[in-house]
């Protein structure tokens, strides 16, 4: 067995040369053979290391991830018979605003006749919605997370302030830097003019 | 360049101490017995006054955590409260606010001069990337210091440089999860960035001190790029004549710094901020801070939304390579006479960057920062290393004392030469 000399080659690196030449001299084979089990012992105990530093890291990266509190956020319900034709109403979910539209005839036929091939993110109107006239959507935009404004931009959706993306009214991204359209999230109709969110 | 230390101890104590931990000797040879080149020009000072500031931000920092209070129903109050009612309060903050920028002008300023002079050139190639990580330290630090007031600008600021990392593909959105602690930047979020607001300046302080022994092992470089040849001909010590000159420009730098504070300190903020942060409304027009303006516009020419992400940390990471970058064995651009002219359409490049950055993304706005940065990556991927092979240099000053003497004209260079001449025997 190499002990003595691997050891010492591990633990004097400064004068590796020199310790390599006795190690060879005493027991050559063991530097030219298969590795030894000193070699096995010596890689088993680097890699229990790496796995111990990991496994301490896990809890220090893991705390920053969104915490029991944040997780058991209820789900929101809206009364949707105040808000009328054209209008939007902006409510908290989550902690992000959602946007819900009572469309118009006009809004709601634009949104549908508007072919696919036109749409970055080709989705059909009819996808996004529970109810036509009802449009639920996450106020977010999907460029860098602002909040876009309504009834404004080139077809009459929102736009966002910040990079300048325009999306329908459908939500749909249409020009800008925002890559996908507005996202619908879990909803269900619990009465004719009340949805829950969540 | 620093050689053995030629320190001696005139006390007892003195030497006792200075044998078990020679601290007096290294400061005594890195910042008394230290040679600098005797024709570093006023551009050589911002290095001191960058470690004034940092002094200034860590110091005026930990007061303004006595009196903040890291919670998103407090923090936007605490600020006001600093303002109102803690003694000195508006001018803890004021000076913490401005220094910010203060030492964003001092930094850009060192950056060009590096540039200019090519300071990242070998052997200096460490200590210039060692410099980038400094700014990118300082940049992270900057960021979630904003974020702490919890205004509009806050909030959307951090909304928006947070979303960045959702342009990943794949764990995009499961890294953004994870920087705010949530869906969306909520209370986690401000307290983690209060905690690494309070680490990363430490984390500065040490790689600055990398920075400088990198410095002290190669050398200060100088506006003729030609290197120390002769130690007594070409430099003078560090004490007392880089220490007078370098305190003479941070008095300068502090007046300049003054006004600021006593006459214009909202000038370099925005309104915005002024309003406690509402996740429901995003403001109008947000921007970031003026010293991040040319790499947002950058961020923005792009119509990509992974493609704005990856130019906008390139254009940072670009310069970690200007080393092997910049081909031409001439450092100084006194030297390089085309290469001047790109350097200063750089700059201009940059300042339109900036400008740029601040307009809304639409119409010729638009058009414009995609010129520019288009630039702004051609001068480093393309110009610089096609110009070091095509370009001629003039010819260099043998040495830094020959370039000294040269320009003061032939008769009055030899009188100098002359009476400098007992001083180095």
């Amino acid at each position: 067995m190499p002990s003595a000399g691997f050891f010492r080659q591990m633990a004097m690196p400064a004068r590796r040369g020199k310790v390599t030449w006795i190690w060879g001299l005493i027991v050559a084979e063991a530097t030219t053979v298969e590795p030894t089990r000193r070699d096995f012992l010596y890689i088993a105990t680097g890699a229990v290391a790496a796995v111990g530093a990991g496994s301490v890291a896990w809890p220090l990266i893991h705390q920053m991830n969104p915490d029991a509190s944040t997780l058991a956020l209820a789900s929101t319900e809206v009364d949707l018979a105040a808000l009328p034709e054209g209008g939007i109403m902006t409510v908290k979910w989550r902690g992000k605003p959602v946007f819900v539209r009572h469309r118009t005839k006009k809004e709601i036929d634009e949104a549908q006749a508007t072919p696919l091939a036109q749409l970055p993110d080709p989705q059909k109107d009819a996808d996004r919605v529970k109810k036509p006239e009802w449009l639920v959507v996450l106020g977010v935009c999907t460029h860098l997370g602002c909040v876009p404004l309504g009834h404004s931009g080139d077809y009459d959706g929102w736009f966002c302030p910040c990079h300048g993306s325009h999306y329908d009214t459908s939500g749909r991204i249409r020009k800008g830097p925002a890559p996908r359209n507005l996202e619908v999230p879990q909803y269900q109709f619990v009465a004719d003019t009340k949805v829950r969110i969540g | 360049m620093s050689g053995p230390s030629t320190y001696v101890p005139k006390s007892a104590i003195g030497r006792w101490f200075e044998s078990r931990l020679p601290i007096m000797g290294l400061m005594h040879s890195s910042f008394v017995v230290y040679p600098t080149p005797k024709n570093l020009n006023y551009f050589w000072t911002f290095g001191g006054i960058l470690s004034l500031m940092l002094g200034v931000q860590i110091i005026t920092g930990i007061v303004l955590v006595m009196h903040y209070t890291p919670h998103v129903d407090y923090a936007f109050q605490s600020v006001e409260h600093i303002m109102r009612d803690v003694n000195w309060g508006w001018f803890l903050r004021y000076t913490h606010a401005n220094g910010a920028s203060m030492f964003f002008i001092a930094v850009y300023i060192h950056m060009l001069r590096g540039l200019y002079y090519g300071s990242y050139k070998a052997p200096r190639e460490v200590l210039w990337i060692l410099g980038v990580v400094i700014f990118l330290l300082m940049m992270a630090t900057a960021f979630m210091g904003y974020v702490l007031p919890w205004g509009q600008m806050s909030f959307w600021g951090a909304t928006v440089i947070t979303n960045l990392f959702s342009a990943i593909p794949m764990v995009g959105e499961s890294i953004t999860t994870w920087l705010w602690g949530g869906y969306a930047v909520d209370n986690p979020t401000l307290n983690r960035f209060f905690s690494l607001h309070y680490l990363l300046p430490f984390m500065i302080a040490a790689v600055v001190g990398l920075h400088v022994w990198a410095l002290h092992v190669s050398g200060q470089n100088n506006p003729t790029g030609v290197e120390v040849k002769d130690v007594k001909r070409d430099t003078v010590p560090f004490t007392p004549y880089a220490t007078i000159k370098d305190g003479f420009a941070m008095v300068v730098f502090l007046a300049f710094f003054s006004w600021f504070i006593f006459y214009v300190p909202n000038y370099l903020g925005h309104p915005d901020n002024y309003i406690d942060a509402n996740p429901m409304v995003t403001p109008a027009h947000i921007v970031p801070e003026w010293y991040f303006l040319p790499f947002y516009a950058i961020l923005r020419a792009i119509p990509d939304k992974l493609g704005g992400v990856l130019a906008m940390f390139g254009s940072i990471a670009v310069l970690a390579f200007l080393p092997w970058l910049d081909t031409s064995r001439v450092k100084s651009a006194s030297f390089r006479p085309v290469y001047r002219v790109f350097f200063w359409v750089f700059v201009i490049c940059g300042i339109g960057l900036g400008y740029l950055g601040a307009m809304p993304a639409e119409g010729g706005y638009v058009i414009a920062s995609r010129i520019f940065t288009v630039y702004y990556f051609a001068f480093f991927l393309i110009i610089m290393p096609l110009l070091g092979l095509f370009e001629t240099p003039k010819p260099l000053p043998a040495s830094i004392a020959d370039s000294v003497l040269a320009r003061g004209g032939s008769a009055s260079a030899a009188a100098a030469g002359a009476a400098h001449a007992p001083e180095n025997k």
